[in-house]
């Protein structure tokens, strides 16, 4: 880190590199032909385009420098537009270590600090020193934690590992996932295309050729996130650390958690796998966040057991229904598909429902975190009063939905959910 | 011909207008039934929207967890006097919007609202 005196702080000299990610290495591939001896009077553009890209990131890196100053962490960048950011260290919800690939082999590292309030934002340090980050992070930790009632003392080391993933679990449950079963049906098909028809396969995999590409970075982004995570907790709330070339470590405090849910796959059942997975609030969609986590859940536990998802659900959402209850047998007619995995129950902090046609998917909705109760009946549903009653949540991608009940059970679980989510908020 | 194009024209006029008026007769039931879905209701700690015929809706917003109102007015609820409100939580599923209200009534039941969600707002 270099120290420009005054307390401000530049990043590390490398960060242009790291940060511009896929260009770099874009620009390494263009530029590797001439270190192979093409003339150099046709490699012009080439050049101008590289000093054109080296000279913005030096100039990016110039400009940008940091401190903590006081209890805030202040930001300066942009050279045209100057933006000087303050970011009060009282409000930090969060601070999160990221290392892609790039970052790990020059051996610098990310911090992102997730700020509270209304409009979430991140605090961005992007790239420091590998070795001065976890330093750096427990000296904004503690700055952060004066200002709350919390003590100051060194944290007692209470980590307890809850769930690790097993790679060849991750591999094989991957295999058999959704994604994983398109990727394998275009390689196979184009495979037996090879074999019976190689003429007309050329042309396929011409034309094809963005699908299969996407496919495969679909599964292989998994894979990358997902290997090796492991998810502990201590006093701060989980901590999840994973991913085989990029690797991440992320905090999630359980009061963030919006809604909690729990797939099984049809191909996953027989074997007792699931996949846990948790919606969080003011998760932003910046553009360094990689692009696999943008607008989707978070995995806790990629695929594992029903015990260690157990495990898992009991340091989330400690006071949970044990056992749903069916939904009237006449549902049936309505919803012959999903009629066999619906069901729901709460408790008074708690709401939980069960839904899915040909995957089981049970969701868990701290009532505290409701945002709105809604209560439908379709012209079906009117035929044999049964009526559907929605637990809307701030999160994007779970569904709390207590479907084909009877109506007149509907109408109940509506006012109860709606005096127990007053309670839980007034609490909370 | 001038007597077979007078035929004619009475012929289509005998089917295109009880057709129209008994189209006229079953839109305006639909719409009335439509029209009187709609409902609201202002509670202690929240509101309730009820609304459709076919598939109907019952809504509960708490108003800790408005996030912000809009009064909105197109060019026919403007010619009409009237405006929409809607309310907005974090959640994107819910939906709260009140159509067809007097501008005066859309007005106090915004300020209310406003009023009533910062006294209960609750974080996240």
């Amino acid at each position: 880190m270099s120290d420009t005196g005054d307390g401000w702080q530049r990043l590390h000299p490398l960060s242009p590199i790291v940060r511009g990610g896929r260009l770099t290495i874009g620009l390494v591939i263009v530029l590797a032909p001439i270190a192979f001896g093409r003339r150099l009077s046709d490699a012009y553009p080439q050049f101008g385009l590289a000093a054109v890209a080296v000279a913005l990131g030096f100039v990016s890196w110039l400009v940008t420098r940091w401190r903590i100053d006081g209890d805030d962490l202040r930001i300066e960048t942009g050279l045209l537009r100057r933006r000087s950011l303050r970011f009060p260290l009282s409000q930090v919800q969060a601070i999160d270590i990221v290392q892609p690939g790039l970052a790990r082999m020059f051996r610098v590292a990310e911090l992102r600090l997730r700020m509270g309030g209304s409009t979430g934002a991140t605090a961005r340090l992007a790239y420091l020193p590998e070795r001065e980050v976890v330093p750096l992070r427990a000296r904004l930790l503690l700055l952060a934690r004066r200002d709350a009632a919390a003590p100051v003392d060194a944290p007692p080391p209470d980590e307890r590992v809850l769930a690790r993933v097993r790679s060849g679990q991750l591999a094989a449950s991957i295999l058999t996932s959704d994604v994983g079963l398109y990727a394998e049906l275009i390689l196979l098909a184009l495979a037996l295309g090879v074999v019976f028809a190689p003429r007309a396969t050329a042309g396929i995999v011409g034309g094809g050729f963005v699908w299969i590409i996407t496919s495969i970075t679909v599964v292989w982004r998994r894979f990358n996130q997902e290997y090796g995570l492991t998810v502990s907790e201590d006093h701060e709330g989980l901590h999840l650390r994973g991913g085989l070339i990029a690797l991440t470590t992320e905090t999630i405090r359980p009061g963030r958690v919006q809604a909690v849910r729990l797939v099984e796959p049809l191909l996953w059942r027989p074997l007792g796998w699931c996949r846990l997975e948790v919606d969080l609030a003011g998760r932003q969609r910046s553009k360094g966040e990689g692009e696999a986590q943008r607008g989707r859940l978070r995995a806790l536990l990629p695929v594992g057991s029903r015990a260690v998802a157990e495990g898992l659900l009991d340091v989330l959402v400690p006071d949970r229904p044990r056992h749903l209850d069916p939904p009237p047998r006449r549902a049936r007619w309505k919803t012959p598909l999903r009629y066999r995995k619906l069901a729901w129950a709460r408790t008074e902090t708690c709401v939980a429902a069960r839904s899915g046609r040909l995957r089981r998917v049970t969701s868990w909705v701290p009532l505290e975190k409701v945002q709105s109760l809604r209560r439908v009946q379709g012209p079906i549903q009117r035929r044999f009063t049964l009526a559907t009653v929605h637990v809307d949540t701030a999160g994007r991608g779970v569904h709390a939905s207590l479907r084909d009940r009877d109506s007149v059970e509907a109408e109940q679980a509506l006012a109860q959910l709606t005096d127990l989510a007053r309670t839980a908020r007034r609490a909370a | 011909m001038t007597i077979v194009a007078a035929g004619l024209l009475a012929l289509a006029m005998a089917i295109t207008i009880p057709a129209a008026l008994v189209l006229g007769v079953v839109l305006e039931r639909f719409s009335t039934r439509r029209f009187r879905s709609w409902a609201y209701a202002e509670r202690g700690d929240d509101l309730l929207v009820r609304r459709g015929v076919m598939f109907s809706r019952l809504s509960v917003i708490p108003y800790g967890r408005m996030q912000y109102i809009d009064v909105t007015a197109g060019p026919l609820e403007r010619a009409f006097g009237l405006a929409t409100v809607k309310m907005h939580t974090a959640a994107a599923a819910s939906d709260a919007r009140i159509p067809g209200l007097e501008l005066a009534e859309a007005e106090r039941l915004r300020d209310r609202l406003a009023q009533l969600g910062e006294a209960q707002a609750a974080g996240l």
